[in-house]
């Protein structure tokens, strides 16, 4: 899609449009990435392993015009180049953010042959476009029913694992200590990233993909750190971004990706300018009881000291 | 009663490396005892043994009369200094409940026997007052007493403590090492600390497990506050004074 200056702007006709049929399917399409994106976001951000959605956008992009040169669906080839770059990262079993040299470099040359691959492919433009700036226009029946089954099997993992999935990312020594498989599950979170990935690319492309996998869950998270609350924010903000952003991109004529990132963007920005300076006041008044008053000395016996 | 740890000529590897050896000693239930050895000596690589995450290299230890495996309900374990790592993520209360539902798969609720234990464990620390605060809100010694409090939620009859007196201020020190001292009391439990440190604890420790010249020893406090004795153990020379309050040892 090509959008000339002058067509954007408001559209008379844009309640004739979201009724067409490929509008449908953008929004069937878009709920169903935004409820996966949302859940896994919430994983993401407590393990501190934003770094990773980011890596695996960009060894799928590879993968996504591989697909094209050969003639498969863009979804099998993002979906086997993310997955098997998930069970690599879930193998070594560190937090990628702390090899970012390494982790630099690799997609560095992912990114190289995603391009080398879109050039030996004839459509390579078009394909190129949406592979890094999402289409969400162009889903089909069948990507939905993929789509579907994908964040089916997403859901019902998650369920399944969600509560030592939570102990294993913010406590993994004691979790471990307990009896928790937490590099197993590890590899399994990364394999559910990497089907979320999937499917997020072709929303907002490999490029924007922070914007639905990361920030509606730093966004809730800023509100509130109670687990269930965090992830039932972070899949709403993540839905209300796709929705209201596939409503202004009719209304005004957008690429849907700039609307959806715009409003997770937004939503982003107001919460932390509402509660940054909430918390920080919040901080200051634990560490000042946490000194306690003067003359409130309770221990008979003096602290001994080493000299 | 059986014995909290024994060690029949216990050694202790990581990967090839041979940490220490020949650890023959029991420690007996209900006491507060200190880990104590210069740096690398193999500290933290005990409790691992203990807690089943690492390999016995060799002999035998039983701990609380079994051998030692991973997922033992019977330890709690407060690893060092890890609260940092969980900040903004997680609620106090939070943290705590996952000591003892973080191991359950399914979204099956918390019931009601959970919070009573969750709410029992933060009040054992005086930490029900923060509860609803996020860890990173909290102060040092707030955030170890939530430690704590997680460890202690299992009801153990063995917690394992890896420096939990590291980059506290000595008020909060203290405070912390009377909350063991209650532990110990009400709970029955047995406490392994490790420190670099013993002066804090010496008032509260019935012996102390050290790692000296490649070999794990126990001695009862009063052997091991012993001058000659610390300083070949920390290669510094280390004198002790005995004053009214107790003993202290000081670096000369």
């Amino acid at each position: 899609m090509i959008h000339v200056l002058a067509d954007v702007g408001y559209q008379t006709n844009w309640l004739e449009v979201l009724r067409t049929g490929f509008m449908r399917n953008a929004f069937i399409g878009g709920t169903l990435v935004a409820v996966a994106s949302g859940l896994i976001g919430y994983f993401v951000v407590i393990r501190r392993d934003a770094f990773a959605a980011h890596a695996l956008a960009h060894i799928g992009f590879p993968g996504a015009t591989f697909a094209v040169l050969v003639g498969i669906p863009v979804t099998a080839g993002l979906a086997l180049f993310c997955i098997t770059g998930a069970l690599a990262i879930g193998g070594l079993g560190k937090r990628i953010s702390d090899r970012e040299v390494s982790t630099g470099t690799i997609l560095a040359m992912s990114t190289g042959l995603g391009v080398l691959f879109a050039s030996l492919a004839s459509e390579n433009t078009n394909t190129l476009t949406s592979v890094l700036f999402g289409n969400l226009l162009a889903i089909s029946h069948n990507q939905i029913r993929t789509y579907a089954l994908f964040t089916l099997g997403f859901v019902l993992v998650l369920a399944v694992i969600a509560r030592p999935l939570l102990f294993a990312s913010v406590d993994p020594h004691v979790a471990e200590a307990k009896g928790v498989a937490v590099r197993p599950l590890g590899v399994v979170f990364m394999v559910l990233l990497a089907l979320a990935v999937t499917m997020a690319v072709q929303v907002v492309g490999t490029l924007l993909l922070f914007a639905l996998v990361v920030t509606p869950a730093a966004t809730a998270l800023a509100i509130t750190a109670r687990p269930a609350l965090v992830v039932a924010g972070s899949t709403g903000l993540a839905l209300a971004a796709v929705w209201i952003g596939l409503v202004l991109s009719v209304m005004f004529n957008l690429p849907p990706s700039f609307c959806i990132v715009s409003l997770a963007f937004l939503a982003w920005i107001i919460t932390l300018g509402v509660t940054r300076p909430r918390r920080r006041r919040g901080s200051r008044r634990a560490i000042v009881s946490g000194q306690g008053v003067a003359g409130d000395h309770h221990h008979p016996a003096p602290v001994e000291l080493t000299i | 009663m059986t014995d909290a740890l024994s060690l029949e000529g216990v050694g202790a590897a990581r990967g090839q490396g041979t940490i220490w050896t020949d650890g023959t000693f029991t420690i007996p239930t209900g006491e507060i005892v200190g880990v104590i050895g210069p740096n690398g000596s193999g500290k933290t690589t005990l409790l691992q043994m203990i807690l089943g995450l690492l390999p016995v290299a060799a002999g035998r230890l039983t701990v609380l009369g079994e051998e030692p495996h991973r997922g033992n309900r019977r330890i709690g374990y407060v690893p060092q200094n890890y609260t940092a790592e969980i900040g903004e993520a997680i609620r106090c209360r939070d943290l705590v409940t996952l000591g003892r539902t973080g191991t359950r798969w399914g979204l099956g609720g918390r019931s009601g026997d959970d919070r009573v234990k969750v709410d029992a464990a933060l009040a054992a620390v005086s930490a029900l007052d923060v509860a609803g605060r996020r860890v990173s809100q909290l102060s040092g010694g707030q955030q170890q007493r939530v430690a704590i409090a997680q460890a202690l939620v299992g009801d153990p009859e063995l917690l394992l403590l890896d420096e939990p007196l590291a980059n506290l201020d000595v008020r909060n020190q203290h405070e912390i090492v009377e909350l063991l001292d209650t532990l110990r009391t009400t709970r029955d439990v047995t406490i392994l600390v490790v420190v670099h440190d013993l002066n804090p604890l010496l008032s509260i420790l019935g012996g102390a497990i050290y790692l000296l010249d490649g070999h794990a020893h126990y001695g009862a406090i009063g052997d091991v506050v012993d001058g000659e004795l610390l300083t070949h153990l920390y290669d510094t020379p280390i004198k002790v004074v005995r004053t009214a309050q107790g003993d202290l040892f000081t670096r000369s």
